[in-house]
């Protein structure tokens, strides 16, 4: 983990209410795709946990959905802004196991942590295939970016405006060797189901501090109690104990 | 040279300022950021007898200036606080450690503090008592004069170690809590705990954390942790640790002027990992800026 500060380079919606932000700073304490940073927002309390979709040499790209007052006033700074981060929190997600076939399967803002590990397997010459999927055709976004690494993208959309018409596990009848997901717990909850190799998936917490002191995001594993800023947010399938 | 030792409950400490317990785990997450000798102490994650998961999530709540905390007193239980925690401690840690104690009914705090007496690394025992008391209705000990007696004589009968009693602003008259831990034996008081809090999401209508209510902190109650420390220092003999939304240099130096011997920070440590190096850095320069020599000195110093 690392405090620094960090200089907003561009800051433009990619749809209605999700933004990408572009930061200039030291990126070093990224090691892994699926990480998160946490962000400090003049005048709120809490620092916003946000993952990261991209991070190389000194640039970092973040994606958020303005959902409440910290996004909000996030989506509102303009270019030039300096923000105080802490990057480099959680485990983020391992390569090793993804075999030559990986699926990597987002929901949503479930999406931008997928961008990295995507460029991260392309690197390893693993034949990596997404299934992103939305509400809406309008809400569609970076499904260009993952085409351009060269995934073969499947967008999924729940009212059959774009693409596969239903939930992202619609377009799972195909042949992989392992899975990476993110996105709502429901949808996890649905990828679990029918996902028939192993796999790794991220979850979202309401954190305080974002670095293992607080244990405000502790949840129950087969392997005992983990907090899912510091032991997370990516969890092995076989850990997962699903709760609500 | 500014001189920033004080003594609490007969222990010498460097400076002042103690991480305050559930917002620095058992150290090691800091020491992975900064060099934690620096402190004067700490007090570590609240421990119980039993191991606890605590609360459903969402834990958290953003409140103005402040946050609230349902976490629920998560820990791994006593035994494996000694066996794990501790020896993981001795490697970034060199100096007393605080250990912070709660439980659900006298045996519970009993058992806990005796094994934890036998500790060379634990320096004192903060025995919080904001629980519910099991057997009392679930009214927390810390709410009745008799109860916080009842506690403190029973945890006194089974350490040497200085006891510091935590007390809840949850209550009417903290002062007479206070009087009542003094007299049944404590060594000092440290307070406030949490303020109870609440917030309520807008659209769902439902309470922001799963367990409705949780401990409000930060820099919002630090008005109301200075009058609770003032009135309860000008009350009692022993030792007070004064805490509560305390974020800066200036906060610590106030608290001190208010009564308290020593000052721990909580939730500040949550939004800056650095927040109790970079006040003890900073401690030396606002002393001068003030005219103070040693923080000694001025503890209960408002005139």
């Amino acid at each position: 983990m690392k405090q620094s500060d960090f200089k907003i380079i561009k800051n433009t919606p990619l749809t209605r209410d999700v933004y990408e932000m572009t930061l200039e700073g030291d990126t070093s304490a990224i090691t892994a795709a699926g990480q998160f940073v946490n962000i400090k927002i003049d005048g709120l309390y809490l620092r916003r946990p946000i993952s990261v979709c991209d991070a190389e040499s000194d640039r970092l790209i973040i994606i958020y959905k303005v959902v409440g007052k910290g996004t909000r006033i996030m989506s509102e700074l303009g270019e030039g802004v300096s923000l105080d981060i802490l990057t480099g929190l959680g485990n983020g997600y391992d390569l090793d196991k993804s075999g030559d076939k990986p699926l990597l399967i987002g929901g949503g803002v479930g999406v931008p942590p997928l961008y990295n590990l995507a460029k991260r397997l392309i690197a390893q010459g693993k034949n990596a295939s997404v299934i992103l999927g939305f509400n809406t055709e309008a809400e569609i976004f970076y499904a260009q970016q993952f085409k351009a690494l060269g995934c073969d993208v499947t967008v999924t959309t729940a009212d059959g405006s774009y693409g596969v018409k239903g939930f992202v596990t619609d377009a799972m009848d195909k042949d992989y060797s392992y899975i990476y997901t993110c996105g709502p717990e429901p949808m996890l909850k649905a990828v679990y189901a029918r996902c028939n190799s192993g796999g790794q998936f991220s979850f979202e917490e309401r954190m305080g501090c974002g670095f293992g002191a607080c244990m405000g995001c502790s949840c129950k594993t087969v392997t005992g109690c983990k907090r899912i800023c510091k032991d997370g947010p990516v969890l092995g399938k076989e850990e997962i104990l699903w709760q609500k | 040279m500014a001189e920033m030792r004080v003594n609490l409950c007969g222990i010498d400490i460097l400076n002042p300022v103690i991480p305050a317990s559930g917002t620095f785990g058992y150290g090691y997450e800091y020491a992975d950021l900064y060099d934690i000798n620096c402190l004067g102490a700490f007090s570590f994650k609240g421990t119980t007898k039993e191991p606890r998961f605590g609360n459903p999530t969402p834990r958290i709540a953003e409140c103005t200036a402040g946050m609230i905390n349902s976490v629920g007193l998560q820990n791994p239980g006593v035994d494996r606080v000694i066996s794990e925690e501790l020896p993981k401690l001795a490697r970034c840690f060199d100096k007393k450690v605080m250990a912070n104690v709660s439980g659900f009914s006298i045996e519970d705090y009993t058992y806990t503090c005796e094994r934890l007496d036998k500790c060379e690394q634990v320096g004192w025992l903060e025995v919080n008592i904001s629980c519910p008391n099991v057997h009392g209705g679930g009214m927390s000990f810390g709410t009745s004069p008799e109860c916080a007696a009842q506690v403190t004589k029973a945890v006194k009968a089974v350490t040497a170690k200085p006891v510091i009693i935590k007390l809840t602003p949850n209550v009417t008259d903290i002062v007479s809590i206070a009087r009542a831990c003094e007299d049944a034996g404590a060594d000092g008081v440290s307070l406030i705990n949490t303020m109870l809090g609440m917030r309520i999401n807008l659209k769902t209508r439902k309470p922001v954390v799963a367990n409705t209510m949780g401990g409000f902190s930060g820099s919002a109650i630090f008005p109301v942790a200075v009058r609770m420390v003032y009135q309860v220092a000008k009350a009692v003999k022993i030792p007070v640790v004064g805490m509560g939304g305390v974020a800066c240099a200036e906060d610590v130096i106030e608290m001190m002027l208010a009564g308290a011997t020593a000052v721990e920070v909580g939730a500040q440590n949550l939004i800056n990992p650095y927040a109790c190096r970079d006040i003890i850095e900073d401690l030396p320069r606002v002393m001068q800026k003030l005219g103070i020599d040693s923080l000694s000195e001025i503890i209960g110093g408002c005139k």
